[in-house]
């Protein structure tokens, strides 16, 4: 559609534009009012690389953040068509890896051989991937608009479901590569608080937003000194940003407080409950499990059974979660944390050596080294043996 | 723009409809049809006879021809009926297949090489 080939054009202008007038002129007063989100993104992903523009950084993401709503001023791209490109970008018409690439590559303004080292797949995948999606957005005319009415739920849940996997994809990153991949996280952070902006009435963003930040809050506390992962019951709560769970609780409530609550309000919700509790041991089992049992009505999928199965193995004990997994086993043969979940049950239940079974299984299905080594651990501690090498 | 949807269906489960639910299927899905056709929304279409009918003709290399008996890739579901429709865009086209009356069905929605 010629709209969306404008559109398109405009961002990379926006973003040369900017690249060329800010370290001349300096960062205009209102740049959100004029600068289109991939612009701006772009721009910000060049500024981080320079320390000479880290204090213009900062001056930027606050006035973008500080902004309620964006004031048009005749620039060429408006708030409304941030977010007609993203609702292109994440049709449904489109395939999930399409969506992805595409809202990295057009609307956060990612170059394509840095898209391609975030999802580990060769360069000329991606560069194949956005031409093809491209031009069925073209040829099909997808149309470059929001959704409205009956058609909006569903729509907004394509681009969540991208917008979370996106910040997933840097948040849990641990292989090479992994400064690039966090900025992914904190793009996708930014984007959503965008869409929150932009759709104050909706709830679901809202609690994506309050999901993410949640995550966010904790992540010193998440990896080691190393980059090893470290497991929430291991985790040293002192460095939990106590300040920034409460902001983001906050959200997370008052997105409770427009309807009935969907995945993400649940989902951010049971992550309050952990990131509230002052340690492992005093966790709110009781109503973690009643939050995945109303997600499971929302949202009745195999992983969700899975996860709820482990907050009722602290709340009834492993033999109620063990008795509660089995059934899942069909769907979730191939998921290497059903193994990993079923091995810790089982181990905690006395029978080593179907916990080591099952360990080994989860082993051979993951390739995150930060998840395998935990494996490797777990495994050769029921063998006796010291810490595997590293 | 100029789409093109085919509609596919499962003939067992149709066959497993009792003759009075079908004919208010078909009932339902003819008001339908012209109520869009009117809007100049379905631009023509056609039910087809049951796939049991089908004949699928293979052109060889060399001008050779096959003659064989059925649709060209055996399914679950098989091709009922299609229709081309003019509206704006595909969000419009999804709106409308979607809203379609009869029994539940598949549709593919491609768009049409217009030159």
């Amino acid at each position: 559609m010629g709209d969306w080939e404008v559109a398109e054009e405009l961002v990379q202008e926006a973003a040369v534009s900017a690249l060329e007038h800010w370290p001349r002129d300096g960062v205009p007063r209102n740049p959100g009012a004029w600068l289109m989100t991939a612009a701006r993104r772009r721009a910000i992903d060049t500024l981080r690389r320079d320390a000479r523009f880290r204090d213009r950084l900062s001056v930027l993401a606050e006035e973008a953040n500080g902004m309620e709503r964006p004031i048009a001023t005749g620039g060429p791209l408006e708030a409304d068509d941030r977010l007609r490109l993203i609702f292109t970008c994440c049709h449904p018409a489109l395939s999930r890896e399409a969506q992805v690439a595409l809202t990295l590559r057009t609307v956060l303004g990612i170059e394509t051989p840095a898209v391609a080292r975030a999802f580990l797949v060769p360069e000329a995948t991606i560069a194949q991937r956005l031409v093809r999606a491209k031009r069925k957005i073209r040829d099909a005319g997808i149309p470059y608009r929001v959704p409205e009415g009956s058609e909006l739920p569903e729509r907004l849940e394509q681009v969540l479901a991208v917008l979370y996997l996106v910040f997933n994809e840097g948040y849990l990153a641990s292989g090479g590569e992994v400064v690039e991949r966090r900025a992914l996280a904190a793009d996708a952070e930014w984007l959503t608080s965008l869409v929150v902006r932009l759709m104050p009435d909706e709830g679901e963003p809202l609690g994506l937003l309050g999901l993410m930040r949640l995550h966010l809050a904790r992540a010193e506390a998440r990896f080691g000194p190393d980059g090893s992962l470290i497991l929430l019951p291991q985790q040293d709560r002192s460095r939990w940003d106590r300040e920034a769970i409460a902001a983001a609780e906050e959200l997370v409530e008052r997105a409770g407080r427009m309807g009935r609550r969907g995945p993400y309000q649940l989902q951010a919700a049971i992550v309050a409950a952990h990131a509230t509790s002052p340690s492992y041991a005093a966790t709110d089992w009781a109503r973690i499990v009643a939050l995945y049992d109303e997600l499971l009505e929302v949202q009745p999928m195999a992983v969700v059974a899975l996860n709820r199965a482990v907050a009722l193995a602290e709340y009834q004990g492993p033999g109620a979660a063990l008795a509660a997994i089995e059934p899942l086993t069909g769907r979730l043969d191939g998921y290497h944390l059903f193994h990993a979940t079923r091995g810790e049950l089982l181990r905690r239940l006395g029978r080593a050596e179907e916990a080591r079974a099952a360990d080994q299984r989860a082993l051979s299905l993951t390739e995150n080294p930060g998840e395998r080594r935990i494996l490797e651990e777990r495994l050769a501690a029921s063998r006796g043996d010291p810490r595997p090498r590293s | 723009m100029k789409y093109m949807v085919m509609i596919a269906g499962n003939d067992e489960a149709w066959d497993r409809l009792s003759e009075g639910e079908q004919r208010a299927s078909f009932e339902r899905v003819r008001a339908w049809w012209d109520e869009h056709s009117a809007a100049g929304e379905i631009v023509e279409g056609y039910q087809l006879q049951p796939v049991s009918t089908a004949t699928t003709v293979r052109q060889g290399p060399r001008g050779d021809v096959t003659v064989t008996d059925g649709p060209f890739i055996e399914a679950k579901e098989t091709v009922g009926g299609y229709g081309i429709l003019e509206l704006p865009d595909l969000d419009a086209a999804i709106r409308l297949v979607s809203s379609w009356p009869g029994t539940y069905q598949t549709f593919e929605i491609r768009p049409v090489v217009e030159r």
